[in-house]
C-alpha cells in the first residue's frame, strides 16, 4: 500500500487544499438558504410571489399585512373613500427612501404610472386602477372602477419606488423582456423598507443590512443577511446541519423528523393557503376517448370524490402534515365559513353504485393531467389517486410532467381531470379563486376557468361581490358562491398543502403565517 | 494547412446552426413561458400581449431566422427571468464551470493515469483487483449520489467542507477565480472529486487497457531484452505510445464534465453555467437556453479541433502526412 499513496498525488494536493472553515457569521447575521432565487431586484419585472415578498425586506407599498393577515398603515397612515370611484390615502411623513431622498407623493404616482404600464407584468395585481391624482405632497387619490372592494388588498403588492431615482437611472417604464431592453431597477434597488441591498450576484448570493433610519419601530434585530439560493433541498438541509445557513422556508417534508432530532435545530410546520384540488374538463366530449364526457353529470363528479381516501392521503402522502379539507379556500382566507369544510364521505361502494346509476358500471378511461414540479409531493398525490379511482373500476391515463407543459395542456382544455392549487395570492379574499378560477370564462373573468363550466347563478354571486363595498355583504355572497360550487361538486378538494420552515440555533424567533412569506423584518436572532 | 482550417470553421459553422436548429425545435415542446412570467391575477388580455411582444405567436421558421440573424451579431437578447442580458449572465458564470473542469480533469488525470498504469504493471496483485473494483464502482454511480455522499460525510459528519457554494472569488476584470482564497479552494473540493469521479475510474481503465496491449508488443520485449530499467520500458516506451486515447478521452471528457457539470452544480449550488442552464429550463427562459446550447456546442467544436492539432504533435507519422486522422474513441 506504500506504494500506492505515492501515486495519489491528488489526493495529497486535495488535503492541503483543505483548511477549518472558518467560523464565520458575526453574532446579528442571519443566512438564509431559500429554495430558489429571487428573479430580480425589481419588484415589476416578473410575476412571481416569491420575488416579490422577498423584495418587501427592501420595498415597501402603501399597506401591508400585519402579523395576524390583516391589512394595516405601511407608508400610508390612513385612508378615506371620496366617491364609490376614488380613494384618498394619506402618506406618512419622514419617510426616506435608502439613498436619502424623502418620500412624497410624487413618488406614489410614478411607482403607480409604472407597475400599470401596458408593458408590466404585474398589471394584473392591481386590476381596478384608473389613475391616480396629486392632492398635496403627502396625499393621493386614488382611482378605481367603481365600487371595487379590494384596493387596499391589490395596493399591499404595489411596492414603492424614488421617482428621482427612477427618472436618474432612465427607469420610469417598466424592464421590457420582448423589446431585450435591461432596466436598471433589475440589478439596483433602493426602497424605503427595514434592509438596503448591500450586493446582488444572481444564483449565489444577494446581501441585505437593516437600514439604520427605517421609519418604524424595527422588531428585529439583524445586522445583515446574506440570502444563498439553494435549489437542491438535500444540500440545503445539510447546509443548515452543519450550520452554513441558519434559515430554510422550504424544508423537505421527510427531512422533518430527522431535522428535528438535530441538535438547535427547530422545525415551524403548518399549512398554507393554498389549497389543492382537482377539476374537471366540462366540454362536451372525453379527451381521453371522444366519447360523451361522463363529468357533466354530478353523479360521477360524486363518485371521483367519494373514492379518494383521504386519510390515507394525508397520513402516507402527505406525511400527516396537510390541513384535510373540503373547502375550497383555507380558513384564514375572508369568505370562509367552517360548513365549507366538510368532505363527503370515504365511500368506495357508493362510488361504484353511483358510477352504475350515471350508466358507467363498467367505467371509463380518462386523461388525468398533473403536474410535478409546483405543489407539495403532487405527483405523489396523484399516483395514488389514481390507484383509488383504479379500485371503482376507472381508468385514468395519469400524464404528469412540469407545469410548463401542463398548463399548455390545461389553457386548451386538452385534459378531462387536473390539478391545481390555489392560494388567493396576493389578494388573500376569496374573490380571488371565485373571478379566476370559479367565473365563466368572459372579459377579464376566468382565465384559470380550464374546465369551461358555467353556472349563472355563481357568476351572478361573484359580480355582485366584486362591487359591494360593504365587506360582510361581500363575504356573504362569496360564501353563498363557494357553497354553490361544493353542492355542485363542481371541484374536488384535497387539502391546504403543508409548509415548513427550519431554524438553525442562531435564530431566536421568527413570525410564520399561512401565507408562507418570510418577514424577517419579525426575525429575533440570539445574541 | 489553410484549406485544412478554413474547412474545419466552414464544418462548425455547419455544425453550430444544425444544434441552433434542432435547439429550437425542441423549445417548441418545453411548453409556454408566459404562464411563467405573469402571476396568478393576470387576464387573458395580458397574457396575450406578452406573447405577441416576445415574439412567439409567430411561426416557428420566423422565430429560428430572427434568433440566427441576432446570434450571428452576437446578440442573444435578454433573459425572460433575470431580465439581463443572456451574454453578461453567461459571461459571469463561465469561469466557475470552467475552473471546476478544469480542476476536475486535472484530478481525474493526475489520478487515473498512475492507478491505470499500476493496475497494468502490477496485473492480478490484491491491490490492482482493488482497483479494477473500485473503478467498476467510480464508473457506476452516479455522480449526484458521489456528490450528496460527500456532502454527508465531509460536510455534515465532518463538518470540514462547505455544503455548497463557490466561497470568496477574487475578480481579475471580468473574470472570477475561487482558487486564490481558502474559502474558495476548499469549497471547490468535493464538487471536482464528485465531477472527476467517473472520468478517474475511466481513464484508469483505458490506461490499464491499452498498457496491457502495448506491453505485449515487440518492441517493449525488445526494450527489456537491452535491459532497460522497468521504470523506462513503462513510462517512456509504454506509456507514451498509450496516451493517443487518453489525450482523445480529455478533449472528449472536457465536454462531458460540461455537459455533466449541470448535475453537480445543481447539488452543489455552485454558481456555474450548468445552474444557470437548470434555472433557464424550469423557467423556459428561451433565451438563455438558446445561448448556453450555442456557447456548449461552440466548445465542443473547439475542443474537436484542438484535439486534432495535438494529435500531429504526439504522433510524428501524422505531421508527415499532412492530414490529421481523428481517432475517436467515442
Amino acid at each position: 500500500m506504500k506504494s500506492l499513496t505515492k501515486l495519489l498525488p491528488g489526493l495529497g494536493l486535495a488535503a492541503a487544499l483543505i483548511l477549518p472553515l472558518a467560523a464565520s457569521a458575526t453574532a446579528a447575521e442571519l443566512r438564509w438558504g431559500a429554495s430558489r432565487d429571487i428573479d430580480s431586484l425589481d419588484p415589476y419585472s416578473y410575476g412571481s410571489t416569491f420575488t416579490i415578498s422577498t423584495l418587501n425586506h427592501v420595498y415597501e407599498g402603501l399597506v401591508r399585512y400585519d402579523d395576524q393577515l390583516k391589512i394595516e398603515p405601511a407608508l400610508a397612515t390612513s385612508w378615506e373613500d371620496i366617491s364609490p370611484t376614488v380613494r384618498r390615502f394619506h402618506l406618512r411623513k419622514g419617510v426616506k427612501f435608502h439613498d436619502g431622498a424623502p418620500f412624497t407623493a410624487d413618488d406614489v404616482l410614478a411607482s403607480l404610472t409604472r407597475v400599470s404600464d401596458p408593458k408590466s407584468p404585474l398589471r394584473g395585481n392591481l386590476p381596478a386602477y384608473q389613475g391616480a391624482e396629486k392632492i398635496d405632497d403627502y396625499t393621493v387619490d386614488i382611482k378605481v372602477t367603481e365600487n371595487y372592494p379590494l384596493i387596499l388588498n391589490d395596493l399591499t403588492n404595489i411596492l414603492i419606488f424614488d421617482k428621482e431615482w427612477l427618472v436618474a437611472n432612465n427607469a420610469t417604464a417598466p424592464t421590457d423582456v420582448g423589446a431585450g431592453i435591461e432596466g436598471y431597477a433589475t440589478t439596483h434597488a433602493n426602497g424605503t423598507g427595514p434592509f438596503k441591498v448591500v450586493s446582488r450576484k444572481p444564483d449565489a448570493e444577494t446581501v441585505f443590512e437593516a437600514n439604520k433610519d427605517w421609519w418604524d419601530k424595527p422588531r428585529h434585530n439583524i445586522d445583515r443577511m446574506v440570502f444563498t439560493p439553494i435549489s437542491s433541498p438535500a444540500t440545503a438541509v445539510a447546509a443548515l446541519l452543519s450550520g452554513q445557513i441558519d434559515y430554510m422556508e422550504k424544508a423537505p417534508l421527510q427531512d422533518i423528523p430527522r431535522l428535528k432530532q438535530s441538535p438547535g435545530i427547530q422545525v415551524l410546520s403548518s399549512n398554507e393557503l393554498r389549497t389543492v384540488f382537482f377539476l374537471f374538463n366540462r366540454a362536451d366530449k372525453l379527451q381521453a376517448s371522444d366519447a360523451k364526457n361522463p363529468f357533466n353529470d354530478a353523479k360521477v363528479r360524486e363518485a371521483l370524490y367519494r373514492a379518494i381516501d383521504i386519510d390515507v392521503l394525508q397520513k402516507k402522502v402527505m406525511r400527516g402534515l396537510s390541513r384535510t379539507t373540503g373547502s375550497m379556500v383555507a380558513p384564514a382566507i375572508p369568505g370562509y365559513v367552517p360548513e365549507l369544510d366538510e368532505r363527503q364521505a370515504y365511500d368506495p361502494e357508493k362510488a361504484k353504485a353511483l358510477l352504475a346509476e350515471a350508466g358507467y358500471a363498467d367505467g371509463f378511461g380518462f386523461n388525468f393531467v398533473c403536474d410535478n414540479n409546483v405543489y407539495v409531493n403532487e405527483e405523489e398525490i396523484c399516483q395514488a389517486v389514481s390507484s383509488m379511482w383504479a379500485r371503482i373500476g376507472l381508468k385514468p391515463n395519469l400524464d404528469t410532467a412540469p407545469t410548463s407543459i401542463q398548463t399548455v395542456k390545461f389553457e386548451s382544455g386538452k385534459f378531462d381531470v387536473g390539478i391545481l392549487g390555489w392560494a388567493n395570492e396576493p389578494m388573500i379574499d376569496s374573490y380571488s379563486i371565485l373571478v379566476q378560477v370559479a367565473h365563466s370564462k368572459t372579459g377579464t373573468s376566468g382565465v384559470f376557468n380550464w374546465g369551461g363550466w358555467k353556472d349563472a347563478e355563481v357568476d351572478a354571486l361573484i359580480d355582485a361581490a366584486g362591487k359591494e363595498l360593504d365587506r360582510e355583504k361581500r363575504l356573504a355572497l362569496q360564501s353563498k358562491a363557494l357553497l354553490k360550487l361544493k353542492q355542485n361538486v363542481d371541484f374536488l378538494p384535497l387539502h391546504q398543502q403543508p409548509m415548513a420552515w427550519a431554524l438553525g440555533p442562531k435564530v431566536k424567533s421568527v413570525v410564520q403565517l399561512s401565507d408562507n412569506k418570510s418577514r424577517h423584518w419579525l426575525t429575533v436572532l440570539n445574541k | 494547412m489553410i484549406s485544412m482550417v478554413l474547412k474545419r470553421i466552414g464544418n462548425a459553422v455547419a455544425v453550430m446552426i444544425a444544434v441552433a436548429f434542432v435547439a429550437f425545435m425542441i423549445f417548441q415542446f418545453l411548453g409556454d413561458p408566459v404562464q411563467l412570467m405573469l402571476n396568478e391575477q393576470a387576464s387573458q388580455a395580458e397574457r396575450d400581449a406578452l406573447r405577441i411582444r416576445l415574439g412567439l405567436d409567430q411561426s416557428f421558421v420566423m422565430q429560428f431566422v430572427t434568433f440566427i440573424t441576432r446570434a450571428v451579431q452576437g446578440d442573444f437578447g435578454i433573459s425572460y427571468r433575470n431580465q439581463q442580458e443572456v451574454m453578461s449572465l453567461i459571461a459571469e458564470r463561465f469561469p466557475a464551470t470552467l475552473e471546476l473542469v478544469l480542476v476536475s480533469t486535472i484530478v481525474a488525470l493526475s489520478v487515473g493515469i498512475p492507478l491505470g498504469v499500476y493496475a497494468a504493471i502490477r496485473k492480478g496483485s490484491p491491490v490492482a483487483r482493488l482497483l479494477t473494483i473500485f473503478s467498476m464502482i467510480g464508473v457506476s454511480i452516479p455522480s449526484f449520489v458521489i456528490g450528496i455522499l460527500l456532502i454527508v460525510v465531509f460536510a455534515v459528519q465532518l463538518n470540514w467542507l462547505p455544503a455548497f457554494g463557490r466561497g470568496e472569488v477574487v475578480h481579475f476584470g471580468s473574470w472570477s477565480t475561487g482558487l486564490l482564497t481558502p474559502s474558495g479552494r476548499s469549497a471547490l473540493i468535493m464538487p471536482a472529486l464528485s465531477l472527476a469521479m467517473f472520468q478517474i475510474s475511466f481513464i484508469m481503465r483505458l490506461v490499464t487497457a491499452e498498457m496491457l496491449e502495448v506491453l505485449r508488443t515487440d518492441y517493449v520485449k525488445f526494450a527489456r531484452a537491452r535491459g532497460l530499467p522497468n521504470r523506462l520500458v513503462h513510462f517512456r516506451h509504454a506509456l507514451r505510445n498509450c496516451l493517443m486515447p487518453v489525450v482523445t478521452m480529455t478533449g472528449m471528457m472536457i465536454g462531458d464534465l460540461i455537459a455533466f457539470a449541470l448535475v453537480t452544480e445543481t447539488v452543489f449550488q455552485w454558481p456555474g453555467m450548468g445552474q444557470l442552464f437548470v434555472q433557464a429550463v424550469m423557467f423556459i427562459d428561451m433565451p438563455v437556453m438558446a445561448a448556453y446550447l450555442m456557447i456548449v456546442s461552440a466548445i465542443f467544436v473547439t475542443i474537436n479541433t484542438i484535439v486534432d492539432l495535438i494529435y500531429l504533435w504526439v504522433d510524428p507519422r501524422l505531421r508527415q502526412a499532412g492530414v490529421a486522422r481523428g481517432y475517436h474513441a467515442h
